[in-house]
């Protein structure tokens, strides 16, 4: 069996999936991948099923030597990335033979970046996924030492590329109402659109903290709300009025009041958000929603036909790389691919 | 508009997938005795597009596809089956469990239940008479895997949560606080206070039913000594000695 040795790795790298939908009634949480288009763009680049597991690396990578021909994909945040020293283009899947070493560096945009193996990480599944939960004590941190194994991997394509979604720049946020929307004035629900907001230094996979000055936002009898079901998305508000956006690891029930839901389509520039970047939230009508997100699920569905050969040749991709490097044509931080410039 | 000023049942849209049914804005037996049999009806009417149903407190919600089931058709069942029963006066579902799971109260195992006997206005002995006698009603799972809220107790045991956290207690740890409790199936921090100790895991993965409890079962936490716990504890390390028992229909 194929596998990857992890050789170093960055904190808080985790294997994750789409996640553990419906299971709200055991208190279990979605969970998954903080950006889920990371996750579908990987499986399209590889020519396999969405629901297959990757490696989740927040802020930088690790070292990973193969065991065994396998393939891979590199998908989410950009991170600098090289195979026995060569450069490999991000947003792309590329071939590994047994013995070479994969550096991932640190991400120069953005937040998670995303390993993808060929035939997914065929690591234990727990209560119906294999998405590390870590408050749930559901599976733990990768650590040095440890193998990815691949799954069964049909497969054989590789040198396959695509244009991802910039979703590593902040920028607007899609907001519906949802049923405690009413507890906020509508003077504070219209100041919370008007209102630039950084994202703070608190962050997780389970919410990120959004920071501006002036007022905070709070609700209307605040501290005796009954505590009731989050949904991720949901924008909760904490004692000072201090909004939360709150992403699929959340807890499966709060009593801090939620002003409403961010898109699910929007959720993975928050997840992706570095600390400092200007977010804001726009209202729309549900029926705005369902329009804005049904059109997102059309494109996940057309991922797999986006994806290109990244060059005519690709067992010469990597010479060719090198190649432009030692020129001097492009400068060695700057990856041409980083772009999506990568037909 | 406050929530006050809402009428119940009152259906209302969460997220863009979400239908949330909720009973009333603050908990009671027939609220929650309404959302358990609710829920129960939904799942037998198995409406196609309907994805999940799960209960909080005082609620019952519905994750859907809205391809397959728009709002509005929704709404409509819901409507048309909350209109059906007096559900705060429904039986509960069957196949319920009364769960009986020996408990040390207080000692340095629980370390704060003499100061909630003093929040409640009892002495020590008589906070654990009344813990140790209610039959409480598994309300909701939730915030953690397995995680029971437990309730209701009576009018004294509703205490406010501590301004400060616990910066951790142990699974099997019985906490208290607004008239409820929290059996933590986890270790974790926590507002709540540390009034008993069990050896009840309600999370194991190594079990075949990783999740023990069930929304609607009850339990009584039985008072025994240190050294019968620590027996129930050595004898039975997934449920500290605990019993379950069939609740009739």
């Amino acid at each position: 069996m194929s596998a990857l040795k992890v050789l170093r790795i960055g904190p808080l790298a985790s294997i994750q999936d789409q996640g553990r939908p419906g299971q709200l009634q055991r208190g279990v949480s979605r969970g998954g991948a903080a950006d889920l288009l990371a996750l579908a763009e990987g499986a399209a680049l590889l020519r396999q099923k969405a629901d297959l597991a990757a490696l989740e690396m927040a802020g930088i990578g690790g070292l990973f030597e193969a065991t065994a021909p396998l393939r891979i994909a590199l998908t989410g945040a950009p991170m600098q990335a090289s195979l026995d020293g060569e450069n490999l283009a991000w947003n792309a899947s590329h071939q590994m033979q047994a013995g070479q070493k994969l550096d991932i560096g640190a991400a120069r945009q953005g937040v998670y970046g995303y390993l993808h193996l060929g035939g997914g990480i065929d690591s234990a599944v727990q209560l119906g996924a294999r998405a590390v939960h870590l408050m749930s004590g559901l599976g733990s941190p990768v650590a040095v030492g440890d193998l990815l194994p691949c799954g069964a991997d049909p497969g054989r394509e590789v040198g396959l590329g695509l244009q991802a979604e910039d979703r590593f720049q902040g920028g607007a946020l899609r907001i519906v109402a949802g049923f405690q929307s009413d507890l906020f004035d509508a003077e504070v629900r219209a100041r919370f659109a008007d209102t630039a907001f950084k994202r703070g230094g608190r962050a997780n996979r389970m919410g990120v903290e959004m920071v501006s000055g002036g007022a905070g936002f709070a609700a209307a009898g605040q501290l005796n709300i009954l505590s009731e079901i989050i949904l991720p998305g949901d924008v909760q508000m904490t004692g000072d009025g201090k909004p939360f956006v709150l992403l699929r690891e959340a807890q499966t029930t709060g009593g801090y009041p939620r002003i409403g839901t961010v898109l699910p389509c929007d959720l993975s520039k928050v997840a992706q958000a570095q600390t400092g970047l200007d977010l804001q939230f726009t209202w729309v009508t549900l029926e705005e929603g369902l329009a804005i997100q049904a059109k997102h699920d059309a494109l996940v569905k057309a991922l797999p036909a986006t994806c290109k050969p990244v060059l005519r040749d690709p067992a010469r991709m990597q010479d060719l790389l090198s190649y432009q490097l030692v020129g001097g044509v492009i400068s060695a931080q700057a990856d041409p691919f980083d772009t999506g410039d990568i037909t | 508009m406050t929530s006050s000023a809402l009428s119940f049942p009152i259906i209302r849209t969460a997220g863009l997938d979400g239908m949330l049914v909720t009973f009333a804005d603050a908990l009671s037996e027939p609220s929650n005795r309404a959302t358990l049999a609710f829920s129960a009806a939904v799942r037998a009417r198995d409406w196609a597009g309907v994805q999940e149903v799960s209960t909080s407190l005082a609620s019952v919600f519905l994750r859907f596809d809205n391809t397959a089931l728009q709002h509005e058709a929704l709404k409509d069942l819901l409507w048309a089956l909350l209109e059906e029963q007096d559900w705060q006066q429904a039986p509960l579902p069957p196949g319920r469990r009364l769960w009986r799971v020996p408990t040390v109260f207080g000692t340095d195992l629980a370390p704060q239940l003499a100061e909630a006997a003093d929040a409640a206005g009892l002495t020590e002995a008589q906070a654990i008479e009344s813990l140790g006698s209610a039959r409480v009603r598994v309300l909701t799972i939730g915030f953690a895997p397995g995680q029971p809220y437990l309730g209701p107790l009576g009018a004294e045991w509703n205490l406010p949560r501590q301004t400060a956290l616990t910066p951790q207690v142990p699974t099997g740890a019985l906490v208290l606080a607004i008239s409820q409790f929290v059996l933590f199936a986890t270790t974790a921090p926590t507002g709540w206070r540390h009034v008993g100790q069990t050896g009840f895991r309600g999370f194991d993965l190594d079990r075949p039913e990783p999740i023990a409890l069930r929304p609607g079962d009850e339990m009584i936490f039985t008072p025994v000594s240190r050294s019968d716990y620590d027996r129930f504890c050595a004898e039975d390390s997934q449920y500290g000695g605990a019993s379950r028992e069939g609740i009739p229909a």
